[in-house]
C-alpha cells in the first residue's frame, strides 16, 4: 500500500520535476536541427539518443511533459470546476427537477464518443493546445458530476447531515462543510486517473497533429513521427512511449495511494 | 454433540479469546451473553471455522470426536452447512437479491446433498413451510426483497437448517426486528430445537431474551466466560460482580425524582399530516399516495418526558422528520412555543434553535473529518458563535462526561457510548427547550444504555428540557418518560402517563407489543434490581 504511493509519488515526480526543469533549462535546444547527428542511439553526449533532425531527446521529452501535464491538469481543473458543484448540486436536490437536468446533460456528453468529439473540437476550432485543453476538459465535466453525485448521496443519508439540517445549515452549506471534504478522497483518486487519462488523450490529439503545434515538442507527435523509423532506431519510439506509460502508472498509483493516506479512518490514532 | 474445549483466539499478539469452554447439546439452547467486543462473536467464527484472515484459534471444538480445528478447509466446507448451520443479525444483506428464495435455499441441497433441481426445491418448500412462509402466500418464485425483515429472517434460517444441522449458531438473530416479529422468529427457533433436535447457541447482548429462551447461560466478558450454568441459576445468584453489573444495569431505572412538568405547552401537533406519492401502477394508472402520518396530534409540555414507541414503517420517523422541520406537512401544523415550524429556510433560525435532536447511529451521527470541538460547536450556526465558544463546549462535554483531550480528537476515536455522549453535548450546547431522541440509546450495550438514560434524567433536572424520545422499545420508554404514545399505521392509538399504558394497556395493538416484550421472570429478578447505582456516571458534579 505505501510501496505503491512511494513508487506513484516518484514516477510523478519525476515527470513533474522533468517539465518544470524544462522551463529554465534543457540539455540542448529542441529548436536546433542537426541533421549530421540525426538517430544517434543513446550515448554521453545525448543520454537518450536523437531523433531524425537529430535534435537531443532527453529535452524533447522534458519539454513534451511540459505540455502534456499542462493540457492535463488544465483539463482535470475544467473537469473539477464544473463537474463537482454540478454533481453536488444534483445530490443535494435529488430526485428534483434540477438533478434530472443535470444528469441528463451529463449522458447527453457521455453519449459521444469522446476522442472523436476532442478530434472534431480541435478540427473546427484550429488545433492548438488551448483547444485541446477545452475539448478534454468538457468530457471531465460529466465525469467528476456523476463521480460527486453518486459518493455525496450516501451521505446525504447520513445522520451528521441530519443534524447538520438541525443545526439550521442549507444544502450548499452542508455541501461544502460536510460533504465535499468527504468525498475529497474519492475526488482525488479520480482526478489522477483522469490527469492520466488526459495525458494519454493529449499524446491521442497530438499523435493524428491536432495537439501543440510544432515546434513545441509532445510525446504523442514524437511517437507518430517515430512510427516510420522504429526499425532504424527504436529509441526514437520507445523514449515518449515509455515516458507517457510510466507517468500514467505513477498518477494512477498516486491516487491509490493517497486515497489511503488520506482517510483519517485509515490513520493511526496518536 | 458438538463441545467447545479450551477455545482460544489469538490475532498477532492479542488475545481476543481466552479458553472458553461451551458444551452444546441437542435439543437444548446455550445463551451466549455479553457486550460488544466482549469476543462472543468471535467465538461464533471460531467454531465455525470462519475467523478473520491473521487470526489463529487454538484449543478444541469437538464433533464426534474429531477437532474441527485441525481439519482442512474442503472437510469444513462439507461440515458448515450440513452439520453447523449459522444465522446473522442483519437479515437485509444475508440474502442474494439476484436469487429467489426458493433456489436460495435449494442452491444449499444441491450443493451438500446433489439433489436435482425439482427435489431440491420440493425440500425447500418444505424447510420454507417449517419456517412458517407457507405455500399460497409466500411461493418459491419470491425475491428477498418481497420480503419484510422479518420474513426475510425467515428464509436465512430456513437456508441455515435446510440441512438438519446438529448445531446452530444465531448471532444476535433478532436485534435488528420489530418487538413483535422479535418474539415470532425466538418462537420458532425454539419451536426448531424442540422438534428437530438440535443445538442452538443463541448469541445476544439482551438478557430478557435469553431469560426466556436459553437452558444454559454462559456470560462472557473480554473474552473470558465469567460466569456459566443453568439459565435461572446465573440470574438468580450473579456470582461474578460482571454478571450483577450486566443485570443490574438491564433492569435499571434512573434513580431521580422526575420534575413535575409545568403545563405551559412547548411542542402542539395538530392533525399532522405527510404523504408520499408512490410509483404509478402502469403508464396511466392513477397516481396513488401513502398516508404515513395520519392525522396525528399530541402536546408535550415544557419540562415534560414523552415516549413515542412504534413498529418500524409506522410513521414515527416521519413524524420525527416533520417535528425536526426537516420535511414538511401536507396537513395540519406543528407549533413549538406557539410558532409554527415549517420545513426549509422558511424557519427561522431562533425558533430552530429551540429544539436540537439525538440520532440513533454512534457513528453516523458525526461527520468523520472534524474534530470534536468543531462537531460540537455545529448548533452555534443558529444562534451565531460566541466568542467564548471553546470553554462552551468544554463545559458542554464535561457535563456529558467526556473529559480530558477530546476537544482535538475525531470522531473515530470513541467508543459508541462516548458518542452518544457528544451527541448529546451537541444537543445542549445552544441550550434548547426540547431534545428529540430519535432511538438514542437503541445501539449501545446494556451498561452504557444505562449510564447514558442517567445521564439524560439527570441533565433534564439541570436544565429543564423536555424530550420526546422516539423508540421500537418500550422497555426503554418505560424506564425514561413519564408519558407515552404508541403509534400505528399513521396514527397515535394510545396515549397515557407511561405506568399506566404499560399495566393496563387499552388498545389492541398496545397489548401485542407489550406481549411480545421479553422478560425476565420475576423470581429471578434481584430486589435491588433496578435501583443499583451505574457505575460510572456522578449523579450531581460540581460545576466546573
Amino acid at each position: 500500500m505505501r510501496a505503491s504511493l512511494i513508487l506513484g509519488a516518484l514516477l510523478s515526480g519525476v515527470a513533474l520535476a522533468a517539465a518544470l526543469l524544462s522551463l529554465v533549462w534543457t540539455p540542448a535546444d529542441v529548436t536546433q536541427l542537426t541533421i549530421a547527428q540525426k538517430l544517434l542511439p543513446p550515448s554521453s553526449a545525448h543520454w537518450l539518443g536523437t531523433d531524425h533532425f537529430g535534435r537531443d531527446m532527453l529535452s524533447m521529452v522534458m519539454v513534451g511533459a511540459r505540455s502534456s501535464m499542462a493540457v492535463a491538469l488544465i483539463a482535470v481543473g475544467i473537469g473539477m470546476g464544473f463537474g463537482v458543484p454540478l454533481g453536488l448540486l444534483a445530490a443535494a436536490r435529488s430526485g428534483g427537477w434540477l438533478d434530472e437536468v443535470v444528469m441528463r446533460g451529463n449522458d447527453l456528453v457521455f453519449a459521444f464518443p469522446s476522442l472523436v468529439i476532442a478530434i472534431l473540437i480541435t478540427a473546427a476550432l484550429g488545433p492548438s493546445a488551448t483547444n485541446a485543453i477545452i475539448a478534454i476538459g468538457i468530457f471531465n465535466i460529466p465525469v467528476f458530476a456523476r463521480v460527486s453525485r453518486g459518493a455525496a448521496l450516501p451521505i446525504w443519508t447520513l445522520d451528521y447531515i441530519r443534524a447538520a439540517r438541525v443545526a439550521g445549515k442549507g444544502a450548499a452549506r452542508i455541501s461544502l462543510q460536510h460533504i465535499l471534504p468527504n468525498i475529497a478522497n474519492l475526488l482525488i483518486v479520480q482526478g489522477t486517473i483522469q490527469f492520466s487519462l488526459g495525458i494519454l488523450a493529449e499524446a491521442g490529439l497530438s499523435y493524428v497533429g491536432l495537439g501543440a503545434q510544432p515546434p513545441t515538442p509532445s510525446w504523442g507527435r514524437m511517437l507518430a513521427e517515430a512510427q516510420t523509423m522504429i526499425a532504424l532506431a527504436p529509441h526514437v519510439a520507445i523514449v515518449p512511449g515509455l515516458a507517457i506509460v510510466a507517468t500514467v502508472l505513477g498518477l494512477n498509483l498516486l491516487g491509490d495511494g493517497l486515497r489511503d493516506a488520506l482517510d483519517p479512518r485509515l490513520r493511526r490514532s496518536p | 454433540m458438538i463441545r467447545v474445549a479450551k477455545l482460544s483466539v489469538e490475532a498477532g499478539r492479542h488475545d481476543i479469546l481466552h479458553g472458553i469452554d461451551l458444551a452444546l447439546p441437542p435439543g437444548r439452547i446455550a445463551g451466549l451473553v455479553g457486550e460488544s467486543g466482549s469476543g462472543k462473536s468471535m467465538a461464533a467464527l471460531a467454531i465455525m471455522g470462519l475467523l478473520p484472515p491473521g487470526m489463529r484459534a487454538e484449543g478444541r471444538v469437538e464433533l464426534d470426536g474429531r477437532n474441527l480445528l485441525d481439519l482442512p478447509e474442503r472437510e469444513l466446507c462439507r461440515i458448515r452447512g450440513r452439520r453447523i448451520g449459522m444465522i446473522f443479525q442483519e437479515p437485509m444483506t444475508a440474502l442474494n437479491p439476484l436469487m429467489t428464495i426458493g433456489d436460495q435455499v435449494a442452491e444449499v441441497l444441491r450443493i451438500h446433498q446433489g439433489l436435482d433441481r425439482k427435489a431440491a426445491l420440493e425440500r425447500a418448500r418444505d424447510r420454507l413451510d417449517r419456517v412458517g412462509l407457507a405455500a399460497p402466500r409466500f411461493p418459491l418464485t419470491l425475491y428477498p426483497h418481497e420480503l419484510s425483515g422479518g420474513q426475510r429472517q425467515r428464509v436465512a434460517i430456513a437456508l441455515a437448517i435446510a440441512l438438519r444441522p446438529d448445531l446452530l449458531i444465531a448471532d444476535e438473530p433478532t436485534t435488528a426486528l420489530d418487538m413483535t416479529t422479535q418474539a415470532m422468529i425466538l418462537d420458532l427457533l425454539r419451536g426448531l430445537v424442540r422438534d428437530e433436535g438440535m443445538a442452538l447457541l443463541l448469541i445476544t447482548h439482551d438478557l430478557a431474551v435469553v431469560a426466556g429462551m436459553a437452558d444454559r447461560l454462559a456470560v462472557m466478558q473480554d473474552g473470558s466466560i465469567v460466569e456459566e450454568g443453568p439459565t435461572g441459576q446465573v440470574f438468580r445468584q450473579r456470582r461474578h460482580p460482571y454478571t450483577r453489573a450486566l443485570f443490574a444495569a438491564s433492569t435499571h431505572q434512573p434513580r431521580l425524582v422526575l420534575p413535575r412538568a409545568e403545563p405551559r405547552p412547548l411542542l402542539q401537533v395538530e392533525q399532522a399530516v405527510r404523504e408520499y406519492p408512490l410509483p404509478r401502477r402502469g403508464l396511466a394508472g392513477r397516481r396513488e399516495s401513502l398516508r404515513a402520518v395520519d392525522g396525528v396530534g399530541f402536546r408535550i409540555d415544557a419540562g415534560e418526558s414523552v415516549g413515542l414507541v412504534g413498529e418500524s414503517g409506522c410513521g414515527k420517523s416521519t413524524l420525527t422528520r416533520a417535528i425536526l422541520g426537516l420535511d414538511p406537512l401536507q396537513g395540519g401544523r406543528i407549533l413549538l412555543e406557539g410558532q409554527e415550524i415549517r420545513a426549509g429556510r422558511a424557519m427561522p433560525r431562533a425558533l430552530r434553535a429551540r429544539m436540537q435532536a439525538v440520532f440513533q447511529d454512534p457513528f453516523g451521527s458525526f461527520d468523520p473529518r472534524w474534530p470534536v470541538e468543531r462537531l460540537v460547536a455545529e448548533p452555534f450556526h443558529l444562534t451565531g458563535r460566541p466568542r467564548d465558544w471553546r470553554e462552551q463546549v468544554a463545559e458542554a462535554l464535561y457535563e456529558v462526561g467526556i473529559t480530558g483531550d477530546a476537544m482535538r480528537r475525531h470522531i473515530h476515536e470513541f467508543s459508541g457510548g462516548q458518542r452518544q455522549r457528544i451527541a448529546i453535548a451537541r444537543a445542549l450546547i445552544i441550550k434548547p427547550r426540547l431534545i428529540v431522541l430519535d432511538e438514542a440509546v437503541s445501539a449501545l450495550d446494556v451498561r452504557v444504555r444505562a449510564q447514558v438514560l442517567d445521564l439524560l434524567a439527570r441533565l433534564r433536572v439541570s436544565h429543564g428540557l423536555a424530550y420526546l424520545f422516539i423508540s421500537h422499545d418500550l422497555s426503554v420508554v418505560r424506564q425514561i418518560t413519564d408519558r407515552v404514545m404508541i403509534m400505528e399505521r399513521g396514527r397515535i392509538v394510545e396515549s397515557g402517563p407511561t405506568q399506566q399504558v404499560m399495566d393496563a394497556p387499552q388498545h389492541p395493538h398496545t397489548q401485542t407489543l407489550l406481549a411480545a416484550l421479553p422478560r425476565i421472570p420475576a423470581a429471578w429478578q434481584d430486589h435491588r434490581d433496578g435501583h443499583e447505582q451505574v457505575s460510572g456516571v456522578a449523579l450531581s458534579p460540581p460545576r466546573p
